[in-house]
């Protein structure tokens, strides 16, 4: 239980660097703390105490391994995370190119 | 078997485009155009032949319960339609259009995947396969909205992108929950072992769903991103993503989810209700204040949206076919009023109200379809926007929701005042345009002409004969409720 408390401190950790913090670079590393927090809290789900490993050979039983699908969903959502975060850093370097800043406060020709 | 192809055909185009495009952009636009039209009559062939029946295809022939399932019914087979309509008018569109930002092949390989993803969350039967489509998608709007290079737009790209990425982690975190209490990643498998779960599950993973998916429908609290992202795409773009793209990633998930697999909690439904009415009245009070002419259009998608959450909200049989009405009315006219907007950009060079001047006379076409497209919006008979409105609201009175059905009555007469502004400060403005800066050309206005019939013909579906043909499967395979698991695991 106290794992997945930790774990969803840990996705509020990178929600809060999300909504208060003004650097665009801080900025893409909370959304990276929020990716790692839900790729952690997959893996656990699937985890069992004392499991082994997930692969099947002659003479071993399915019983005591580990849930070996949630291992797969991280892998691809990882992938996906790579594709998010390397978007948002092309981004922040183009409006680094546009406004020389990284302040988001100074970012501002839209409103609302 | 159909059903691989609306994932294949558009995602095969997406491929080619960049091998078959040199310098000039012939191959791509003849390339995205076959792919496209191809996608709009297999839909409709499947919308067809289909008749109330439900296609599942297993992907690499796994069984059910461990496989990912493909599933095509009269709902999914509907939003196919719509997203290739769309699709098909915005290419029409673009050619012109997208010459002026540069030649480039690039927007139409975009343009395929942001097809192919949306294709893939309308057909797709597993909630992960689900939310890769999903994240397919928003990789190509977000790349679209900043594809004309300028500071603001990578300005909304970047604010969009943050928030997308917050509400696909929630969906993420709401996948997690999910899979560890049932093990399961199939929308029929988890509607059938939800069923026994504690109703505390159901709150979570409801709760979590509804504010990822929220987001992405861009409902009144959640709508920050969409007025930036939406009026700086380029319009073609801005016609996809308030037409089809909020339309597939929110409601049409928030449909499937919400009915399908979780059974249409009361508690959920309030909430849909609550969202619906914020949103109609703050949406459309909101772009009244607007001058800049897609701004205006963007809000105005936010109260649109509303309409649908309280159709979906009411939970009876006349409310879900209102929404589903509306759902695909709005797909018409809002795309047809961003194309208008593009037109306009494209001849004045302006998108200011206060800029533009009586341009009846210069543009007949562009300010024709604009009127037809304002009246449907605002609810005038005998257009397609009136229809659905009644429907709703007539389903709000029935429920015993007067108080949401003035909502409703209110929040269309404050529309019909903003689009009153697009018309009297805009298009018939007092101040003369002596000479246009760019022409519209012919594709343009088969565009906007084809949408513009559309907005009359889609109103003949409230004809009782018509609507058993079109609506009534539909809204049948919403009001089953959890009956999809069954129908999809073949019981």
């Amino acid at each position: 239980m106290t794992l997945y408390a930790l774990c969803f401190a840990l996705f509020l950790v990178g929600l809060y660097g999300l909504l208060t913090k003004r650097d665009l670079i801080k900025i893409i590393l909370s959304s990276g703390i929020m990716g790692y927090a839900c790729n952690l809290m997959l893996v656990l789900f699937g985890y069992r105490r004392g499991g082994v490993y997930p692969i099947l050979e002659r003479g071993r039983e399915a019983g005591p391994m580990v849930d070996p699908l949630p291992q797969a969903l991280v892998l691809t959502s990882i992938v996906i995370e790579l594709g998010v975060t390397a978007l948002l850093a092309a981004l922040a370097i183009r409006l680094f190119q546009k406004y020389r800043t990284y302040d988001i406060t100074k970012i501002r020709r839209l409103s609302g | 078997m159909i059903l691989p192809y609306f994932i294949v055909i558009p995602l095969l185009a997406a491929f080619l485009i960049p091998l078959v495009s040199r310098r000039r952009d012939t191959g791509a636009v003849v390339l995205s155009l076959a792919a496209v039209s191809s996608l709009l009559v297999l839909a409709g062939l499947a919308f067809s032949g289909l008749g109330g029946e439900t296609l599942v295809y297993r992907m690499s022939a796994w069984k059910l319960p461990i496989g990912i399932p493909l599933v095509l019914d009269a709902l999914s087979a509907l939003m196919l339609i719509m997203v290739g309509l769309i699709a098909l008018t915005s290419l029409v569109f673009s050619v012109r259009y997208i010459r002026r930002l540069g030649r480039d092949w690039r927007y139409y390989a975009l343009f395929m995947i942001l097809v192919t993803g949306m294709n893939g969350v309308i057909i797709t039967g597993d909630l992960f396969n689900l939310f890769v489509f999903m994240e397919i998608a928003l990789f190509a709007a977000l790349a679209l909205v900043a594809f004309g290079g300028r500071a603001h737009e990578f300005e909304a790209s970047f604010k969009y992108a943050v928030m997308a990425s917050i509400s696909s982690s929630l969906i993420l975190l709401g996948i997690a929950v999910v899979y560890g209490a049932t093990s399961m990643l199939g929308l029929a498998t988890i509607a059938q072992s939800l069923a026994d779960k504690s109703p505390l599950l159901v709150l979570w993973t409801g709760g979590l769903f509804m504010a990822g998916f929220g987001v992405k429908t861009a409902a009144m609290p959640f709508h920050a991103w969409l007025p930036d992202a939406h009026s700086s795409a380029p319009s073609p773009i801005s016609a996809m993503l308030s037409g089809v793209l909020i339309k597939t990633l929110g409601i049409y998930v928030l449909i499937r989810l919400f009915y399908n697999v979780l059974g249409a909690p009361p508690l959920f439904l309030d909430i849909f209700l609550g969202l619906g009415a914020v949103s109609i009245l703050l949406g459309n009070l909101l772009a009244i204040g607007q001058w800049d002419l897609k701004r205006l259009l963007a809000y105005s998608s936010i109260g649109q949206v509303g309409y649908i959450l309280l159709g979906m909200g009411l939970g009876t049989p006349l409310g879900m076919a209102g929404a589903v009405f509306h759902m695909i009315n709005h797909a018409v006219f809002k795309s047809l009023l961003f194309y208008n907007a593009g037109a306009l950009e494209t001849a004045l060079g302006t998108r200011d109200l206060r800029q533009m001047g009586n341009v009846t006379r210069l543009l007949p076409i562009t300010s024709g379809t604009s009127m037809i497209a304002s009246l449907s919006i605002s609810g005038i008979p005998p257009f397609n926007g009136f229809f659905s409105k009644l429907m709703i609201i007539i389903a709000a009175v029935q429920a015993g929701q007067s108080v949401l059905a003035l909502v409703a009555v209110v929040g269309s007469l404050v529309s019909m005042a903003a689009y009153l502004k697009v018309q009297r400060y805009g298009l018939r403005g007092g101040r003369p345009v002596e000479k246009l800066v760019g022409e519209v050309d012919v594709a343009m206005k088969a565009a906007m002409v084809i949408l513009a019939v559309l907005c009359l013909a889609t109103s003949l579906l409230v004809v009782p004969a018509v609507r058993e043909a079109t609506l009534d499967p539909v809204v049948k395979v919403i009001m089953d409720k959890t009956q999809y698991a069954l129908t999809v695991l073949g019981k």
